[in-house]
């Protein structure tokens, strides 16, 4: 049983809508290296209770693993103080996308590779109305996970992305988000 | 339109519940429910299912987070005053506290990320169109990383009320947008920071969503005059404290 903190924890606030201009960033949902021949797409639509598109979500993802946890996800220009985008060559783990008016985000990334059997990407979703973000996230496949494994199978499967069978959309995944009701993606807590 | 006295009294049915809850032996709500109604725009947006523990997993990607470093700030980042050719408009102020984990270990190195209206309650946000002046001089964003004490702080001008369509009449405190990150993913913290005094506290459902007292205080700075800069600035302090594990909690056997 944890124990009470000694230090009790800030209150979380919502997002609100005006975060706009101040998080999200050039960039932000192009997490692999320029041209790197095994980045993949994940995309979806966020949508509320009443199945509506959410306009003003904002997703953060991240994924631990090899190589990952360096900076410069949001590198900056000591000239101007613009935003450089990444350098290209490392991968940061980090991305952080808005959805756009019609509730869609895509994230260009590199298959996650921890932990062992089965990867996945960490999601973290703030929004206009939500008081406290919310985790969850995206397995690239179904397969043996302890997470996955305790989830009834309609449950099991609002974590699975789908792979995009349309050639044109060349190594796509499909990952919607659904905040409430039919179909309500599975979020976490930790402890 | 829903009138400030159905809020208000909706914001009364919800502390008078939680204090039922804590009579009852329940624990105390730090957080806000996600399930707020007299924040309207909650009723759509929260999750009904309970969320699903992840208890002891030592492998959880979510037990290590993002890093930042010198690549991500610039050295005005933290100067919200600075980041044009004139001066903003308003009262100038400095906010600085610590970054801490539940043990009250500063967290070191770490990006802090501010936004704010201007001293007028006006966004630099396109979708804001209140009539208040925007300023020329002022965006309004800022970053830090934290120092080797978790010691952050910022220079920037006091941000005005402004007014919201939840309900007729809905006003805003004065408040300044904080996102910050931890060591680990599960320390991610978005949250507001507000000013002593403000008349608009019982008003406003989006600080009342903290049902509990003491946790609701801890949204708001403290005016310490030891931080005002002489014909300069008016200080505030205000401590963060980050919830959720950390990797080093489960090594050290938590
Ligand atoms: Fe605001």
């Amino acid at each position: 049983m944890p124990d009470t903190p000694a230090f009790p924890p800030t209150p979380s606030q919502t997002v609100g809508p005006f975060y706009g201009y101040a998080l999200p960033f050039p960039g932000g949902g192009d997490v692999a290296p320029a041209g790197h021949p095994d980045a993949i797409t994940v995309h979806g639509v966020v949508h509320d209770g009443a199945g509506a598109p959410v306009p003003d979500a904002l997703l953060e993802f991240w994924q631990g693993g090899p190589g990952t946890g360096l900076p410069g996800s949001m590198r900056r220009s000591p000239v101007n103080g613009g935003f450089l985008g990444r350098n290209g060559v490392d991968f940061t783990g980090f991305g952080r996308v808005a959805t756009d008016a019609d509730g869609h985000y895509a994230l260009r990334t590199l298959p996650p590779r921890t932990p062992a059997p089965l990867p996945y990407l960490s999601v973290c979703v703030f929004a206009r109305g939500l008081m406290h973000h919310l985790y969850t996230r995206v397995y690239l496949a179904d397969g043996e996970d302890a997470l996955l494994g305790s989830l009834e199978p309609a449950r099991r499967a609002t974590l699975v992305a789908a792979p995009e069978e349309n050639p044109a959309r060349h190594r796509a995944y499909r990952f919607d988000i659904r905040l409430q009701g039919e179909g309500e993606t599975v979020f976490l807590e930790f402890h | 339109m829903t009138t400030q006295r159905e809020i208000t009294a909706e914001m009364g049915a919800a502390r008078g519940a939680y204090e039922k809850r804590l009579a009852d032996g329940g624990g105390v709500e730090h957080h806000p429910s996600r399930a707020y109604a007299p924040y309207r725009s909650s009723v759509l947006r929260h999750p009904h299912r309970p969320l699903v523990a992840v208890e002891g997993d030592p492998e959880a990607v979510e037990l290590s987070g993002p890093v930042f470093g010198a690549t991500d700030v610039t050295a005005l980042d933290c100067d919200l005053t600075r980041q044009h050719t004139g001066e903003p408009l308003g009262e100038r102020i400095t906010v600085s506290g610590r970054l801490l984990d539940g043990r009250g270990r500063p967290v070191r190195r770490q990006l802090i990320e501010v936004w704010q209206a201007n001293a007028s309650g006006r966004y630099a946000h396109q979708r804001d169109d209140h009539p208040a002046p925007l300023d020329p001089n002022f965006t309004g964003v800022g970053r830090v990383l934290t120092g080797d004490d978790g010691g952050y702080a910022f220079t920037t001008v006091k941000p005005g009320a402004y007014p919201w369509r939840n309900h007729d009449n809905a006003w805003r405190p004065a408040h300044i947008h904080f996102s910050v990150f931890g060591e680990a993913f599960t320390q991610r913290l978005v949250t507001q920071m507000y000013f002593p005094g403000d008349p608009l506290f019982p008003y406003d459902p989006i600080l009342q969503s903290v049902t509990d007292e003491r946790a609701r205080q801890r949204l708001v700075a403290v005016y310490d005059h030891e931080l005002s800069a002489p014909e300069f600035s008016l200080g505030y302090r205000w401590d963060i404290v980050l919830d959720g594990p950390s990797a080093t909690w489960i090594e050290e056997g938590r």
